[in-house]
Order: C-alpha cells, then structure tokens, then sequence
C-alpha cells in the first residue's frame, strides 16, 4: 500500500511539475509528460524503475476510455464519412508498410518471418500520441485530423489479424509463459465458430445495451441527482466493455469506442464524456511518464548507432509511406505533410506485440531490446515533429493559401450553446436551427430532455454549472453561448462563470425582469433580454391599433419605445444598487421616454421622422406670396 | 484624399449578391472612405436621423450604391431621403447642409445596357430613370454626378465582375480626389 502510494506521489508529482513547463513552453502535454518520465525514470533519478512495465499495462487503460471519449464525439454518420480513408489510407499504410519494413530487413540478412513480423509491428502508430497531440492543438476536425484518425483506427482493427498471425512466423523455440494481449481471453480456447459467435454477441450486445438499457438507467440516475452514482456509473460502463473485449478476446479499446460511438447519439453524451475525461487525462499522463521511463538509456548508450539509425529509420520510412499516401489520396500539401509527420512513429500496441512476438519466438531477445527503444523514442520524436509543423510549415501554407472572404458568414465549426431550454430558449433555438445554424443544447431536466429528444431535437441532459460539462459542449470553438434557464438566479451565476472562465464567447442572456437585467449587465454581460419586454410591446402596439390608432404608426411607437426603454435599462444598471439615485433617475428616464415620444403633436410615431411630416414645408409655402418653390433656382 | 467619400450602400441580400460583394470589397478599405451599410445598421428600416445626418455632414462626397430595384433604389434608400433629407435642413430656404457636396449613384442592373434606351426592352434609359434621384441632389443644391451604372449582372461573367470592381475603385479614388 505504501509502495503504491509513494510511486502515485512521484507520477503525480512528476506530471504536475513537467507538464505545465512544457505546456508555457509550448510544447504540448504529451512532451511534458515524457519528459517527466525520462527524469524520474531509471536513466536519471531512478525514482521510478522496474515497475515501469506494469505501470505501462495499467495506465493503458487511459488508451481504453480515450477511445470512449473519442467515440462519444463521432456520431454514426461522421463514422460512415470516414469509411473510405478508414480501409483505403489504413489498408494501405499497414500494407506497405509492413512490406518495405520486411524488405529492408531482408535486405539486412535478417529471415523474412522476422522482417514481416517486425514490418506487422512498426506498421502501428501511437493512437494516445497522437490524438492527445491532435486534440490539443484543435486539429482533430482537419482533414489530416480525421483521416489520422481513420488510419488510427484500423491499425487497432489490425491488432486482431497481426495477434493472430505473428505465431504463424515463429522461427524459434517458444519461451513459456505467453502473456501477451489474448490473456485472460477463455473464448481462446473454443472452436472456430463458437468463437466468432462469441465475438459478435459481445458486439451485438454492446450495441444493444447502448441503445436499450443504458439511457433508460442514466435517465433514473439523473433523476436522482447524484452526481458521484452518475460518475460511478459511467466508470462501470467503460470498465465493463473492456472486460467484456477481453474476455472473447478483442481489443477493449476498440470495445469501448463502439461503446461510445452507440452513446454518441444519446442525450447523455456531453455528462458521460466530461465524467470519464479526468480519469482519462490522469490514465494517459501515467502511461506517457510510464513511456518516457522505461526508455532504456543504457541500451541505447551500448548499441547507440544501431538505435538512433532504427529510429531515423522508422520515422524516415513511415513518413514517406504516408506522406506518397496522402499524395495520392489527393489532400491538400500542407494538410498531407501534418498527416504524414503525424503518424510517423511506432506505437503503445507496438510494445505489446514486440513482446508477444518474443515469446513465441519470432523475434530474438536481441532485436527486441532495439524495437522497444526505437519504438518509445519515436513515440517521444511525435510531439516535436507536431511543433515543427506547426511552427514552421503551417504558417507557410498559410501564408501561400490566404483564403480571400467576400463577407463574414456563420459557420457550421463555431456552433452556438444554448442553455435551458424551456418555453424561452426552444423558441431561440428553433429559430436558429431553422436558419441552420448548428446549435448544442444543455438541459437539467431529464424528463423534458427525454421528450425533446423523442421530437427529434439535440438537446443533451448535464448541469451547465460545471466547467468540464461545458468544455466537452464546445464552449471553447462556440461563438454564442445563450442562457435561457428559467431560474433567475441560476442564470445569473452561469453568466458570471461563463464570461469569467471563457471570455471568448459572447453571451446573451434571458432576464426575468428589470431586475436581473441589471445584475445581468453588471456581471459584464452585454446582451441582455428581458423575457416580456417583446410580447408585453407587441400587445401594447396592438392595443393602440385597437384604439383606432394606423397599424404601421403603433408598430413604430413599440419599437421606439422598446429602443429607448433597452438603453435606459442598460444605464441604469450602474446606479440600481444605490435606491436613491437609482429611483430619481428611473423617473427621470420614463419622464424623458414618454415625453420624447409625445412630443410630436400631429404624427403620433416617432419625433425623428419629422420629414413625413409636412406642418415646416407647409409654413414655408404659405410665406411666400409669389408662389416660388422654397429653393433658389 | 482631400474629399472625404460616403458610401450608402443598401442591398436587402447581400449575401446572395456577386456584383455587390466584389464592388464593396474593392472600395470599402479605401482611405477616406466611409461605407456604410445600410441594411446591417438599420435592420428594421428605422433609421437614426440625427445620426445620418451627422455623417453626411462630415463628409463631401455622397455615394448611393446599390442595385436597381424596379426602376428604383431599394426601399431603404427611399426611407433614408424620405426622412434624412429633412426640410429646413437638407432644402427650404434655410436648409443648406448638402450644399456643394456631390451625390454620386453608383448602380447595377441585371438587364444589359442596349435594353435601357428608345428601342429597347424598357423603352427609357438609365438617366430618365434616375430623374428623381437628379432632382432630389438639385433640391439639396448638390452637384449630381455622371451615374456609374453595370449593367447586365445577369449574365456577367468573373472577369466582368473583377472589371466593374477596379473601375469603382478608379471612380471612388477620382471622386475623393474631388
């Protein structure tokens, strides 16, 4: 127990210093990461030593519930998009890669098993790598974000065959044991049909829980609003699909993405996402400092040409597969360098199947120990290939391709939040949505959440009082956020956290009344709407009209007032917590506002179109005796 | 440049306008120039006239820029003379605000040039039905200016539009260059 918590102390220890330097650095998490665990790592302060293996197999978990959040935010038809890049790009790569690996090996005198198993190895890239990396930098809706991710994925669908194929390639005798990714899998040992049907009734019932069960028993826990049961829940959800994988033998990363992507569409996404994200953050900073630590800095020392040339090497090749890839894929230059440099590197799964291949004796001991070292140190390459991209080619693409915009448009990747949506804010989004433009919706009510969903609106249940919650919304990419929720003084605290925690976004926000309209504009909101005012005009427009008073003419006085009345409102503000001064300017102000509109005698709209009234004209006519036009020809 | 230009620019549909984008976009940065538009400041038509007035104050040279509606200026034009031209301010004996400034029209129509004269489709030509806008600048004792019309926009092609954008941009500079 000790032992534990003393290694949790120096992981946590290590990620809460290294990370934000490397972060104000600029260079990205990950880096951070790594380089914290190279430091605490046996190479240098051997704080942290053999257990690093271990941490590594329990921190890929982090792997795991990535790719749950990952297919919590991929919904179905997005997934459907990318099926072309998934099995072309992916096919590809692997393919080739594998292939050129092997012959390059060949060429070394090495036997060909060892080439194709070494080429089956390297072929993979970092998934956690690399879609940290992506994420952290907004780079996952690009086009070499999505098709990175593409290709991600069917490398963790090759794990399967790749599984099944290195035993075939054994050259040597097996060592005992057999640890490797099938572990634990009893559906190992069934025949060949009982196991594929064992494999789809765990896929089937991923999909039929997601879709049947789950939403019905999130929607019960949400009513009981009990955050932590809420927490727990979507924890056992992950745990249990990745058990589940393991159990028929599947890969639980790819199990808990399916299980996310079936989620995707349920109104508990963002709540789900935003509680399995810290564990996932925590899980993959441990994995990272694990990757860093167990880099082997005596093995490198020893056989250092044999090392810096296999990684040279392997990021040398791998960029140029995917770099003529992405050519003949047809992506932009600039997006197919960033997609090449990406995934230019081995990966987590490469450590497993290095291992795996060992003990079934495909690859010596010898060549093992330099595939591990060349692997982690191009995962540790990755993220300073991503900043040299970033710094140096990106802004020249730019620079090249400056996109010439007539006009400022909406655009479909700055969605807007709405926030409450009761009778108030469904009457804003729907005007919205039909303008098209894309809004996230957050509501706490879980029975109104349900039947909007039932009417084939997005709403999604989650207290937008939480920071995480909104994050995983999209505050960050949103332009508005609208706050509609129905309790005033609730709305006025998301006002504050809001434009205090993102001050990017403009908000608008829903006031009760006079009131919270002024403690809404005090908190720095500059949007503010008073949830009468409108219909209360509307009605006092068409009472006149039933005063026998022109249509046009009161539909003109409402608006003036409306005008004015907003801007007295908004000055006000500043003085409505001193009474005193506060109520003899407030009757000051609807003095000036009834005056001002009254003002004009014979026109009862508004003073400022004197011109259409023709009273000065008309005393100018009469002044004149000869009957010349008032101007001098 | 030595006379300070205003662009009143009014098209209700900017956004689904070819001509328009690129024609504002090759004057609207211009030094000395003042574009204003509108339709996206007065959504509801209700115009500030204090404000427009002020602004045409400040400046020397007017420019009307916009499409040719039914033989017309769009409707928040002809709200912006009815309302901003005030008598006693803009014409009467005392209304001497506009006097010696330039109004300028600068137009697009879908319909080719040849089909706006004597024996053409729409029988007047482009200056007859600018009538009103010439007598409203006389009124206001402004100097009206040649109408710089683009006819044809229905049929205009991508090198036709970049043309009538440098020509506007020559046209602005020459009329701030007074």
């Amino acid at each position: 127990m000790q032992d534990f918590l003393l290694s949790a102390t120096v992981y946590l220890a290590a990620a809460v210093i290294a990370v934000p330097i490397a972060k104000r650095l600029g260079l990205g998490s990950v880096l951070g990461y790594l380089i914290a665990g190279v430091v605490i790592g046996p190479s240098v302060l051997g704080v942290v030593g053999a257990e690093g293996q271990d941490v590594m197999h329990a921190a890929e978990f982090g792997v795991v519930m990535m790719l749950f959040v990952i297919g919590l935010e991929l919904e179905p038809a997005l997934l459907w998009r990318l099926r072309g890049a998934l099995l072309g790009l992916g096919g590809a790569q692997v393919v080739i890669t594998m292939l050129a690996v092997a012959g390059i090996l060949a060429a070394f005198g090495f036997a060909w098993q060892e080439g194709l198993a070494t080429g089956a190895i390297l072929a993979l890239s970092s998934t956690a790598i690399v879609l940290q990396s992506l994420q952290e930098k907004g780079w996952m809706r690009s086009d070499a974000g999505e098709k990175s991710f593409a290709v991600l994925l069917f490398q963790d669908l090759a794990v399967i065959p790749i599984l099944a194929l290195l035993p075939l390639l054994a050259t040597q005798a097996v060592v005992a044991g057999g640890d490797g990714h099938g572990a634990g899998a009893w559906a190992e040992h069934l025949p060949g049909w009982q196991r594929a049907l064992v494999t789809f009734g765990a896929v089937a019932a991923i999909v039929g829980v997601g879709r049947l069960v789950v939403p019905p028993a999130f929607r019960s826990i949400a009513k009981a609003r009990l955050r932590e049961t809420f927490t727990a829940a979507a924890l056992l959800l992950v745990i249990g699909i990745a058990v589940l994988m393991q159990l028929v033998g599947l890969s639980p990363a790819l199990g808990t993405f399916l299980g996310g992507v079936v989620l995707a569409t349920s109104e508990f996404r963002h709540e789900l996402e935003s509680d399995v994200e810290p564990f996932k953050g925590l899980l993959l900073g441990v994995f990272f400092i694990a990757v860093g630590a167990s880099i082997d800095f005596g093995l490198i020392g020893e056989r250092l040409l044999l090392v810096s040339g296999a990684v040279v090497g392997l990021v040398a090749l791998k960029f140029a597969v995917l770099w003529g890839i992405g050519r003949v894929a047809g992506m932009a230059r600039d997006q197919h360098l960033l997609f090449a440099l990406a995934l230019a590197q081995g990966g987590e799964f490469g450590f497993v199947l290095v291992s795996f291949a060992t003990q079934n004796g495909v690859l010596g001991e010898a060549v093992s120990g330099v595939l591990v070292a060349a692997i982690a140190l191009s995962m540790a390459a990755t993220p300073l290939l991503l900043l040299f991209w970033e710094r140096v080619i990106a802004p020249r693409a730019q620079a090249a391709s400056r996109p010439v915009r007539a006009m400022d448009r909406p655009e479909s990747e700055h969605p807007v939040l709405i926030v409450g949506f009761g009778d108030f804010g469904s009457s804003v989004g729907r005007l919205l949505t039909a303008a098209g433009v894309e809004c996230t919706v957050l509501d706490l009510d879980a029975d109104r959440v349900d039947v909007l969903r039932r009417l084939g609106l997005r709403v999604y249940f989650g207290d937008a009082s939480r920071e995480d919650l909104l994050r995983s919304a999209g505050i960050e990419r949103a332009r508005l956020v609208i706050l509609c929720v129905g309790d005033a003084a609730a709305n006025l605290e998301l006002a504050r956290r809001i434009s205090h925690a993102f001050p990017h976004v403009r908000v608008l926000a829903r006031a009760a009344g006079r009131l919270s309209a002024y403690e809404l504009y005090e908190a720095g909101v500059a949007h503010v709407y008073r949830e009468s005012v409108d219909a209360a005009v509307r009605l006092g427009a068409d009472a006149l009209q039933a005063l026998g008073w022109r249509a046009h003419a009161s539909w003109r006085l409402a608006q003036a007032f409306r005008k004015r009345d907003e801007a007295n409102t908004q000055r006000l503000a500043s003085i409505f917590r001193d009474q005193e001064a506060h109520l003899s300017e407030a009757r000051a102000a609807i003095r000036d506002l009834e005056r001002t509109l009254r003002d004009d005698r014979l026109s009862p709209a508004v003073q400022d179109e004197a011109a259409w009234d023709a009273e000065s004209l008309r005393r100018e006519f009469k002044g004149m005796t000869d009957g010349k036009p008032p101007v001098p020809q | 440049m030595s006379r300070p230009v205003l662009i009143l620019f009014a098209h209700p549909a900017y956004e689904k306008s070819r001509v328009h984008v690129a024609v504002a976009a090759a004057v609207r940065d211009l030094p000395g120039v003042t574009f204003h538009d509108l339709y996206e400041e007065y959504p509801d038509l209700d115009i500030d006239v204090r404000r427009e007035q002020a602004l045409l104050t400040a400046h020397e040279v007017v420019v009307f820029q916009h499409p040719f509606y039914w033989y017309s200026v769009p409707p928040i034009l002809k709200q912006w003379m009815d309302l901003v031209l005030e008598h006693g301010w803009a014409y009467g004996a005392s209304g001497r605000a506009l006097e010696g400034k330039t109004l300028q029209v600068a137009m697009t129509a879908g319909g080719r040039e040849q089909a706006y004269g004597p024996e053409g489709f729409n029988r007047f030509s482009f200056r007859e039905f600018l009538v009103p806008v010439e007598a409203t600048a006389r009124l206001c004792r402004m100097h009206f200016a040649e109408p710089w019309v683009v006819p044809g926009t229905h049929v205009m092609d991508a090198a036709g539009i970049a043309a009538a954008a440098e020509s506007y941009a020559a046209l602005i500079r020459r009329l701030g260059e007074g």
